[in-house]
């Protein structure tokens, strides 16, 4: 039996797993496992930008209003503060650490104006924020010269007595299972896009960490909240960011209207992103969209400022739409884009589950509430990744180095092993499209409760199958058939939390609608959703939202 | 529309050779070499093995060689390939082991990027603790000059490229090199002079041939040929004149102002002067060429209006220096 041990051991090596990396006082010993290298993770896949109140005529305080508004009154107002408030020192911070942004006439930090925010506040590395700040992230871990487990993919989280002691992973290069101990274990795994049939997710964000924490014991909160972003691409998902829009892109129908006037007189395309979802889903679905899309108008920018702000999204459109988008408009439709659900925690990572930490997208805060402002995800990974690094590091301080058994390893070696040898039932790949398209049919921008009813039943079925996949590669290196049959398993159980919330929640309430319940309704639903896992799928209970200084008002843009 | 595409496939396990394995599929026109192959994965042999994850150049997982270029899969469109080259062959990335199939063993890139000290090195105690105050203040201008070697994704496209990586395993390559450039051209980084007197070694800028190959693969137009050259200029302005590759251009120089053109019987001379065991070493050779007729005499007058030649160059020389 083959064990490793780690004082603290953090499961994703994205923006908010090597932050807490870095915040890990450096007598301890830190490893960092992650299925991708660290810099192929999809933090770097992020375009827009990372919003804090840098200038004196803004302020956190503006941020936070901005934040709960979007989050349409679910956020946690105590985390949003502290996040609004560290944001400025945060990427100050990272500007030190030799992030290349791009500037401003006086020489400052730049930033862009993005959807939902009363001031211009985006900070920006043109149109690859994620990518400069991830790879200026990996190089800093390389400095403190850490542990990293490249390509080592996570099998289950260990807990016993109520307790994370550690986890088991598949080491992917030789296909040796491995157990390693830990006094606290933090997750950062990012999101689970991949639920869904079209996403702007890369293929590797199918939530194995969520889900793996789940089973584990952990609840998962507000999950039936998923983001569409209202420009992706119609053939692969692929985003374009919402900086095209700050920097002056419109949104028009099959007729040439600036539809968006109908929907936020005030706001327009900058209106939150679950407003200019639904607008652009009503426009397609009432007849005056073009060939299921709407179209993003880039034209009047001109072509210096294209290639000086977005030249990757000119690159994209080029290549995935046939569209130079100097020429012509970008054709684009709502996608599956940001899990504001996750493992339930607080301003510190700490989950219910003494040892077990979450940060990131992967985790629940609550920061982002029903919606989640552009410019913010990047913004969590690297507060709230900080905060929890440090949290995890006081509390192993006096806590002995658990020792976990053997048949945790034999459980893992046992699944595997039944997969391995099976040579009928479903590919993950068939099973994964079938349920993608029923998320993306039912559990969609607009939601009813016949099609959840619908939905909830399907994925108990799809669940059922995906018990007995058939792995047709029976190789030991780099067995990735193997693996995309676990991120399945791991999908379709994230799938039913989704589906089960969106089911129960009846109201309307930021990225959450449901055309048989309009509304928001405080007086029921102003609280989170929990799902515990059980045999029989997910058990749902609720857990109350924190408030400081703003009142629920109604929300127009 | 129906296509073919030829894997290469190895498995250590199963004791074979690497052999190319033929798919036929059924896709749409518009569709990347990645999904396609994603589609073979999916619907006939789910052992072929490969990495993939963003579909959008930018995670830098999916570079192998296409039809014997190396390139992000997710980035090249079949059609494309059919059109150019008639057929789609996909191997794995060059110059590291293979793992499996179309996934190679990463580390011999990652050592290379990691033994150029890739993270901005801070004076001692100027690194701010945080709360952190304020931001460097940086025009924009100097984030352009960095614009090209901040795009890079580690995608490994360029060091597969590399020819100097084919036959020198102690050459850095392309993507370790312009990321060492990207260090120092940082005002942030103090450790400008360190770097460039370490890559001035073997192994280093000088080592590259400028063949051009690492800046036809980059699929981010990161152009590390040129992060090398200015890599060279930064060494040799900062006074590291005393190596091959700098004499090479300095020299070069000096026998134009002074000839007004190229003297190739004078170059090998000038560059090996300071090493008279090397110079003796290529005595041999200098001496069959010279009988072949292969060499210029190095000893001739210089041109006609040489001074006009010198005017030019001075009149550069004060454009540069403005």
């Amino acid at each position: 039996m083959q064990w490793v041990s780690h004082d603290v051991l953090i499961i994703g090596a994205g923006l908010a797993g090597m932050r807490a990396a870095l915040e890990l006082p450096a007598h301890l010993d830190v490893g960092v496992l992650s299925k991708v290298h660290p810099v192929r993770s999809h933090s770097g896949a992020a375009q827009g930008g990372i919003n804090a109140a840098l200038r004196e005529e803004d302020s956190w305080e503006d941020h936070a209003f901005d934040t709960v508004k979007g989050s349409d009154y679910l956020g946690d107002q105590d985390a949003i503060e502290t996040m609004c408030k560290e944001a400025p020192s945060d990427i100050r911070q990272m500007e030190q650490w030799g992030v290349i942004f791009s500037r401003a006439d006086d020489q400052r930090i730049a930033q862009r104006p993005f959807g939902g925010a009363g001031y211009p506040r985006t900070c920006y590395a043109a149109d690859r924020t994620g990518h400069a700040l991830l790879h200026a992230m990996y190089e800093r871990v390389l400095k403190r010269n850490t542990t990293v487990y490249s390509e080592w993919f996570l099998t289950s989280v260990i807990v016993e007595e109520g307790q994370c002691v550690g986890i088991t992973a598949l080491n992917m290069s030789t296909g040796e299972l491995f157990g390693c101990r830990a006094k606290a274990v933090i997750m950062a795994t990012g999101g689970y896009g991949r639920v869904y049939l079209t996403s702007s997710n890369g293929l590797v964000n199918t939530g194995d960490g969520m889900a793996a924490a789940y089973r584990a014991g952990a609840p998962l909160m507000d999950m039936e909240f998923v983001q569409f972003h209202p420009t992706t691409l119609k053939s692969n998902g692929v985003l374009i960011t919402e900086g095209s829009r700050g920097e002056g892109g419109t949104l028009i129908n099959a007729r040439g209207d600036r539809f968006m006037s109908t929907y936020a007189p005030n706001a327009l395309e900058l209106a939150s992103r679950d407003v200019v979802s639904r607008a652009e889903q009503t426009e397609i679905n009432e007849g005056r969209g073009v060939d299921g899309c709407v179209l993003l108008d880039l034209r009047h920018l001109g072509r210096d400022k294209i290639m000086e702000r977005l030249p990757q999204i000119r690159d994209l459109a080029i290549k995935f739409a046939g569209t130079d988008p100097i020429e012509v408009p970008i054709p684009v439709r709502p996608g599956a884009h940001y899990s504001m659900g996750g493992i339930q925690s607080n301003l510190d990572g700490i989950t219910p589950v003494p040892g077990l930490y979450a940060a990131g997208e992967c985790s629940c805060v609550s920061v982002h509430g029903a919606n989640r402002l552009g410019g913010n995800s990047l913004l969590e990974t690297i507060v709230f990744g900080r905060r929890t690094g440090a949290a995890a590091g006081q509390f192993v301080l006096d806590r002995a180095m658990p020792n976990p058994g053997n048949h945790h390893l034999d459980e893992q070696h046992h699944k595997i092993a039944a997969l391995m040898d099976t040579n009928e039932g479903d590919r993950a790949g068939a099973l994964r499209q079938e349920l993608g398209t029923i998320m993306n049919q039912s559990v969609g921008v607009f939601r009813t409760q016949d099609n959840l009813t619908e939905a909830v039943a399907q994925a108990e079925v799809i669940h059922t199958r995906a018990q007995k996949l058939w792995v047709m590669d029976k190789s030991r290196v780099f067995n990735t058939d193997l693996t995309e049959a676990l991120e399945f398993q791991s999908i379709v159980d994230l799938a039913r939390t989704i589906a089960a919330g969106a089911l129960a929640r009846e109201e309307c309430r930021g990225a959450h609608f449901r055309e048989d319940h309009p509304g928001r309704d405080d007086d029921n639903w102003m609280k989170h959703t929990i799902a515990n896992h059980s045999e029989a799928g997910p058990v749902l209970t609720d857990h109350p939202v924190t408030f400081t200084r703003f009142e629920p008002q109604e929300r127009t843009y | 529309m129906r296509i073919e595409i030829q894997i290469q496939r190895f498995d250590p396990d199963n004791g074979q050779e690497p052999t190319y394995e033929s798919f036929r599929l059924e896709v749409p026109r518009h569709i990347t070499v990645l999904d396609a192959i994603i589609q073979i994965k999916d619907e006939q042999d789910g052992s072929v093995t490969f990495r993939r994850s963003c579909r959008s150049a930018i995670c830098g997982s999916c570079a192998m060689r296409i039809n014997g270029r190396s390139g992000l899969a997710c980035d090249t469109l079949v059609v494309d390939e059919l059109d150019r080259f008639g057929e789609i062959k996909v191997q794995p990335l060059a110059h590291m082991p293979v793992l499996r199939d179309l996934a190679v063993d990463m580390t011999p890139f990652w050592n290379r990027i990691e033994s150029v000290k890739p993270w901005v090195e801070r004076e001692e105690g100027t690194e701010p603790e945080w709360p952190v105050e304020k931001e460097t203040l940086m025009p924009q201008s100097f984030v352009d000059e960095l614009d090209d070697v901040s795009r890079c994704i580690m995608c490994m496209a360029c060091f597969s490229a590399c020819e100097i990586a084919e036959v020198d395993d102690d050459f850095l390559g392309p993507a370790a090199l312009a990321k060492a450039y990207r260090m120092v051209a940082d005002p942030r980084d103090c450790e400008t002079g360190e770097r460039l007197s370490k890559l001035n070694e073997h192994g280093g800028y000088w080592d590259c041939t400028r063949c051009n190959q690492c800046v036809e693969a980059c699929p981010k137009d990161v152009k590390p040929m040129e992060a090398i050259v200015s890599l060279r200029r930064e060494a040799i302005n900062s006074g590291l004149t005393d190596t091959v590759g700098s004499r090479h251009i300095t020299e070069f120089l000096n026998i134009v102002r002074q000839e007004g053109r190229l003297n190739e019987g004078r170059m090998p001379l000038k560059m090996k002067m300071s090493q008279p065991m090397e110079l003796l070493k290529i005595m041999p050779m200098a001496m069959k060429m010279l009988a072949k007729g292969k060499l210029p005499m190095p000893i001739h007058p210089p041109i006609p209006r040489v001074r006009e030649v010198r005017r030019i160059m001075d009149a550069k020389g004060k454009g540069e220096s403005k």
